[in-house]
């Protein structure tokens, strides 16, 4: 792949927080428009590559170019590319949900701010909700909000950090068709996350951190192929929890996709 | 400084204003503990303080306003805290905005809100019996005074809100600065005072501010007290703003 497919590149990324060595050199390539997973378990260091990615963390060693700019040298120009939704929830809880949105149209220097925030209410489920404070949210609604606030200015490449971590089941499944959309629509997604089916529900190509490295790397097929071929066997299938769940609250499956 | 900043120092502004507007509360709490040592030293102990004053309710009442200024800062420590915990900080700073509008937003809010203590202390001062002949250019250098006083405070909390590690540290700063007013000329006059302390109590700031806004409100001369006053409250927000933009880098590294 060229230069210019590449949304995201890192090569020989290290990070260290005193004696320990979060990140021991760390490679991947992200392409245009795709969803990359980072998959790891807690500590791995997904929160600090994404915290460097979106300069909020400067590394030991290593490059890192976002939409083609260099996080140390032109971090300016890498923010006006991305978006980060971050592990927590990043939402103003004394302001309105309208008020939240409203405010990141107006540091995005968007036009019809009011318009933008009405539409992006509409989009994510909660016009209701707009006019009232963020602390009466639950913490799907707060999520929703979180990731609504991200796509404000239609920013190219998007960060989101854990996005689906405390979420119920409807939760994530909503935030899984927001990140669908946003990659249907063009935009890059580097997601992180620890839920081994999310990344195999959403990603076009997985990493796996491990130890201050990526382990792996590929397509679902591509990791597939690494482990023994599937032996055909014959199951009776019992639905998953999930699916009882899904089934008894009212979601009908073909929503989920 | 570009249009960038301000605009963005504008909506960071309003922001914090909002928190504020809706958490009025914060402005009471800020504003009963200064009213209640009024009338403490007004009603209960005034009489037997010996301030060589037939008005103490004017002897008293700007180191009153320092008092609620330096407890009324602790919330910006507080608020900045809440931002860094809530991950809105690094929400903001991953975003192509100017990165320091995210500190003046709270640093104008200070200003506004201890403003508003202010005035609400010398309006409920005003009923206790303060009266003043200052005309308008004394006042506005009182209100000068007061600014700079507020907003050296301001970046002191800025330093608290930025390395504090749990709420209760990011308020605890302030108690030395509010303790500090006693210490001073701001209740008795400091001729009363035993040497050492005494000497402390003429050297520190306080006493300088409080007796140029004295001497405003009385329409005295402020003869040399009012550059001495300024030049601590310039020297501290120097200093303050300095430690602070160091905080700062080191957060944001």
């Amino acid at each position: 792949m060229d230069e210019t497919s590449l949304a995201i590149q890192v090569h020989g990324l290290q990070k260290s927080y005193g004696k320990l060595r979060v990140l021991k050199g760390v490679d991947f390539d992200v392409a245009r428009g795709s969803i990359f997973a980072l998959l790891g378990s807690n500590g791995a260091g997904k929160t600090t590559i994404v915290r460097i990615l979106s300069t909020l963390l400067k590394p030991d060693d290593g490059t890192a170019r976002v939409d083609g700019f260099d996080v140390l040298s032109q971090p300016a120009r890498v923010r006006e590319s991305i978006s980060l939704t971050g592990q927590f929830a990043a939402v103003d809880e004394i302001l309105t949900g309208r008020e939240n949105l409203v405010m990141i149209a107006e540091l995005r220097h968007v036009k019809g701010t009011g318009a933008v925030a009405d539409e992006l209410l509409e989009r994510f489920g909660l016009a209701e909700a707009g006019g009232r404070r963020v602390s009466t949210y639950s913490g799907g609604m707060r999520r929703r909000l979180d990731i609504a606030m991200s796509l404000i200015g239609s920013p190219r490449i998007i960060f989101l950090d854990e996005p689906t971590n405390g979420l119920d089941p409807e939760g994530r499944i909503d935030v899984w068709q927001v990140v669908q959309g946003l990659a249907d629509g063009g935009t890059t997604v580097l997601l992180t996350t620890q839920y081994l089916d999310e990344a195999e529900k959403l990603a076009d190509r997985i990493a796996i951190l491990h130890d201050g490295t990526i382990i792996v790397s590929g397509t679902l097929e591509e990791l597939r192929k690494l482990v023994p071929p599937a032996k055909v066997e014959y199951v009776e299938r019992q639905p998953t929890l999930e699916e009882i769940f899904l089934a008894i609250v009212g979601r009908d499956k073909k929503e989920q996709r | 400084m570009n249009t960038q900043f301000f605009s963005d120092t504008t909506v960071m502004t309003r922001r914090s204003l909002r928190h504020i507007s809706r958490s009025m509360d914060t402005i009471i709490t800020v504003t009963i503990m200064p009213i209640a040592m009024m009338l403490l030293f007004v009603y209960v102990l005034g009489g037997a303080i010996q301030a060589g004053t037939d008005n103490y309710v004017n002897y008293l009442l700007p180191g009153i306003l320092l008092i609620a200024i330096a407890s009324g800062i602790s919330y910006t420590a507080y608020r900045l805290f809440i931002d860094l915990q809530s991950g809105i900080f690094e929400r903001f700073h991953s975003m192509p905005i100017a990165r320091s509008s995210v500190l003046w937003g709270h640093v104008l809010t200070s200003l506004v809100s201890n403003a508003i203590s202010v005035v609400v202390i010398i309006l409920v001062g005003l009923v206790m019996g303060f009266r003043s002949s200052a005309g308008v250019p004394a006042w506005l250098a009182v209100a000068g005074i007061l600014g700079v006083f507020t907003l050296a405070l301001t970046w002191i909390a800025v330093i608290a809100g930025l390395s504090a590690t749990s709420t209760d540290g990011a308020g605890a700063f302030s108690y030395p600065l509010i303790f500090l007013p006693f210490v001073s000329s701001a209740f008795v006059p400091t001729a009363s005072m035993p040497g050492p302390v005494r000497a402390f109590a003429e050297n520190q700031p306080v006493t300088s501010i409080v007796n140029t806004i004295r001497a405003l409100f009385a329409q005295q001369p402020v003869g040399g007290e009012i550059w001495l006053a300024l030049a601590w409250c310039v020297g501290i927000l120097v200093i303050a703003y300095a430690f602070a933009m160091r905080a700062y880098r080191r957060k944001i590294a």
